[in-house]
């Protein structure tokens, strides 16, 4: 008896009246619509609750072939107490390491609210053999990573081969345990927003707990119309299944003001419930001083120089 | 964690993100206490004023001239004089003027943009974004034309027709303003321009341009006042009527100019259908569709106030499209975080609300947003009309205003029919991912301007004009120029 193909979890066919599964991205529109959006005109408490929110859900991130346990130790000082001189400004929501310091992290953050997230399964790049990978994230959960970012085998989604990309999420989610996963998509390798659509679906199917942008490694990373393709697709898979998915640009964003252009985004197309850290988090590790610099500017009035911000 | 790092304490966290007020400033604009007539480059004071006031609040924000019939004989008489010294101009210098105009509106353009949106209510992100650039574009692109119409019209030996008389509405003031004369300053005319009686503020600033330009007295002439004196231009010895606005008037104006020799141009309204195939891009296309209606709060002429929904694809593009609707921001139009702003005027509000209460009358479902609308001035929520059959007069009548009414389709064939199923034929709009139905759907839609995957979008060297009851006669491009042209 013939039987028809089982589908991925997500990709059923539909039975009702509903919106193509994949659907089509429009670049000069999307693009227009994350330009009107950045325009919107954040001022004082309105600020300072954006400012403290990117804090909040900031992942500050080191992945640098250079890093060191002292390097480590001096990110989660200030992941702990962004503003030594000032106690209201809260904690970031995680740090990111490569596995090897994740120890050294954990031993530094222990008692804090502040997570630890670890990339893993051959980062950057993602071309290794999926034995290899599930043992990164193995390795780097036994070491005590509360979050594993994962990359996702471009390779294999420019060719085609979208139930490699798939099965691999979903055998690195099953190695995640009890850790959050974050999958990265790498847009800048993907090409078009139709693709950043499409790996966004494929992702949130195979259990992404979140959907990231990118690595860091490469540039032209986040961009503002990026995360509205990845937000859009993520509120699709919400009103189609009420399950609710996390999204981390990261990449590329330094200024506060941009910060604030991308909560305004989320704001906007996901609603309030997203601006939490539990579903929105900031990769980047030089925005953290920028933020600090506006916060005490809206709250003293006047700027100060950057050398009363420690360098961490 | 060290115990100084333990001992931070967390200010709490509030539930919601609320915006705070980002007014745009209005001490760049000073306002005279009252207006006269600008005629021959001097201004002259009348009889008669009126009041013109602030639609997001009703207050007054200065007083204005009503030109009379000998008004506007006498501003015509200025721009026949001026005609003779300025069509004999060389082109190149005729541009330089035209030049100028463009940089001082770029120059002044918050100036402009924070009075447009005063006196008429449109929010400031659409004035300082779309009406002062796209205004200023129009002078760049026609002063290019001055010098070379003979190259742009070959073998016919394009000549200026003397004095164009011009009416304008109150959606786009000084946009209008700016595609009524460039054109015609490009081709050697002169012209008497009426604004409109609830928008006549950045006309008369304007006037301010063309005196920092130094454009010669009586090229540029601005009479204000009502219907009348509208109708009085119509009537005076002018060589050119062009006229925006209702179709009822334009028919009013061109019954009058039968056989008066006038050669006359008609910009009127529209229902435009704003179609949706179940293959677009969706989400873009619910920007789109919101762009297409709430732009502008609906007043405007090619407004996509017909949505053609694929039935295919029907209920997730309404719950998609109501969803985007409670995130439009109504309110005062100089806050800059405002999408929609105020309604232009009383009288347009009462029009709305009666056809809007017609629509529910017919069985008609509505839906509108939760929003808090002020107390004070004009307003109407955004609107979206379901279950609407294409003889309810929300679908044949145009609103002008921020109301859509949703219809549906099943195959390509059915959409082009019910699209052209109207008097109007201005625009259109055409969603999908498939670029041979976008031309084939373009080959038979009768509007003058189709729009593929986008809503709302001009630009100078783009032709816009109407079919049937929509008007005749092409603004902006070359086939702008035509209109003030006389052939041999």
């Amino acid at each position: 008896m013939a039987q028809a193909p089982v589908l991925p979890r997500g990709f059923e066919l539909p039975l009702k009246q509903r919106l193509p599964r994949i659907g089509a991205i429009d670049q000069v529109a999307v693009e227009g619509r994350a330009a009107d959006l950045a325009k919107r005109s954040i001022k004082k408490d309105a600020k300072v609750w954006a400012l403290e929110l990117a804090i909040r859900c900031c992942d500050l991130t080191t992945l640098e072939g250079q890093d060191t346990p002292g390097k480590v130790a001096a990110l989660c000082s200030k992941a702990i107490r962004p503003d030594p001189s000032d106690p209201n400004v809260p904690s970031v929501a995680a740090i990111c390491v490569y596995p090897n310091l994740i120890p050294t992290a954990k031993e530094r953050l222990a008692g804090s609210a502040v997570k630890v997230a670890s990339v893993a399964t051959a980062f950057p790049s993602g071309q290794s053999p999926l034995d290899v990978k599930i043992r990164d994230v193995e390795d780097a959960v036994a070491m005590g990573a509360d979050e594993i970012d994962m990359v996702i085998d471009r390779g294999a989604f420019l060719s085609g081969r979208y139930a490699k990309v798939f099965d691999e999420i979903v055998k690195v989610k099953e190695a995640c345990g009890g850790a959050h996963l974050k999958v990265i998509l790498e847009v800048s390798e993907l090409g078009t927003y139709d693709n950043v659509r499409r790996a966004s679906l494929l992702a949130m199917a195979a259990g992404g707990d979140f959907i990231k942008t990118s690595t860091g490694k490469l540039p032209g990373a986040a961009t503002l119309p990026v995360q509205l393709v990845m937000l859009e697709a993520i509120r699709d898979v919400h009103e189609e299944t009420g399950r609710k998915v996390g999204m981390k640009p990261a990449g590329g964003i330094r200024t506060a003001k941009n910060a604030i252009q991308y909560l305004v985004q989320v704001h906007e197309t996901l609603g309030p419930d997203w601006l939490t850290p539990d579903l929105y988090r900031l990769g980047a590790s030089s925005l953290v001083n920028d933020i600090l610099m506006q916060l005490r500017k809206e709250k003293t009035g006047a700027y100060q120089s950057k050398d009363y911000f420690t360098n961490d | 964690m060290t115990d100084l790092e333990k001992r931070s304490d967390r200010s709490p966290v509030p539930a919601d993100w609320t915006y705070a007020p980002a007014p745009e400033s209005t001490d760049i604009v000073r306002l005279q206490e009252r207006y006269g007539l600008y005629v021959g480059g001097e201004w002259l004071d009348t009889k008669e004023h009126f009041a013109t006031i602030a639609p997001r609040d009703e207050s007054p924000l200065a007083e204005v001239a009503q030109a009379s019939g000998a008004d506007v004989q006498n501003a015509v008489a200025a721009a026949r004089e001026a005609f003779g010294s300025w069509s004999k101009l060389p082109g190149s210098e005729r541009a330089k003027y035209l030049f100028r105009i463009a940089r001082i509106l770029a120059e002044r353009s918050r100036e402009f943009a924070v009075l447009e949106s005063l006196n008429g209510g449109k929010p400031i992100k659409e004035s300082r974004d779309v009406d002062l650039p796209l205004a200023a574009a129009h002078f760049f692109y026609y002063a290019g034309w001055a010098d070379k119409l003979e190259y742009a019209f070959p073998n016919r030996s394009p000549k200026p027709l003397g004095v164009a008389g011009q009416i304008i509405p109150w959606n786009f003031p000084l946009l209008m303003l700016a595609w009524k004369i460039a054109p015609a300053l490009a081709a050697g005319n002169t012209v008497v321009l009426k604004p409109a009686e609830t928008t006549p503020l950045t006309a008369l600033l304007f006037c301010d341009v063309v005196r920092q330009a130094e454009l010669p007295p009586g090229v540029v002439n601005i009479v204000t006042g009502d219907g009348s004196t509208g109708a009085a231009l119509v009537e005076s010895e002018v060589d050119k009527i062009a006229f925006t606005g209702s179709t009822d008037v334009g028919k009013a104006i061109q019954r009058r100019l039968a056989g008066s020799g006038k050669k006359v141009t008609l910009e009127l309204g529209g229902k435009a259908a704003n179609i949706v195939f179940d293959d677009c891009a969706l989400d873009q296309a619910v920007e789109g569709i919101v762009n297409g209606i709430y732009f502008n709060q609906g007043h405007v002429c090619c407004a996509g106030s017909r949505l053609f929904v694929q039935e295919s694809i029907y209920e997730p593009v309404v719950e998609k499209l109501k969803k985007r609707m409670t995130t439009l921001r109504v309110g005062d139009p100089l806050d800059k975080n405002t999408d929609v702003g105020a309604i232009n005027s009383r009288m347009q509000l009462e029009k709305i609300e009666e056809l809007v209460a017609a629509g529910k009358e017919e069985g008609a479902e509505i839906y509108q947003p939760p929003c808090r609308l002020p107390e004070k001035g004009y307003w109407f929520a955004p609107t979206v009309f379901t279950n609407v059959a294409q003889s309810y007069r929300i679908a044949q009548e145009e609103i002008f205003g921020p109301v859509l009414s949703v219809l549906t389709f099943r195959t390509p064939d059915e959409a082009v029919e019910k699209a052209n199923n109207t008097p109007y034929g201005l625009s259109a709009g055409v969603w999908t991912e498939k670029g041979s139905r976008i031309l084939w759907m373009a080959e038979r839609l009768r509007a003058g301007v189709v729009w593929a995957n986008t809503f709302n979008r001009f630009d100078p060297t783009s032709p816009f004009g109407g079919y049937k009851e929509s008007g005749f006669g092409r603004e902006g491009g070359l086939h702008g120029m035509e209109p003030y042209l006389d052939f041999e």
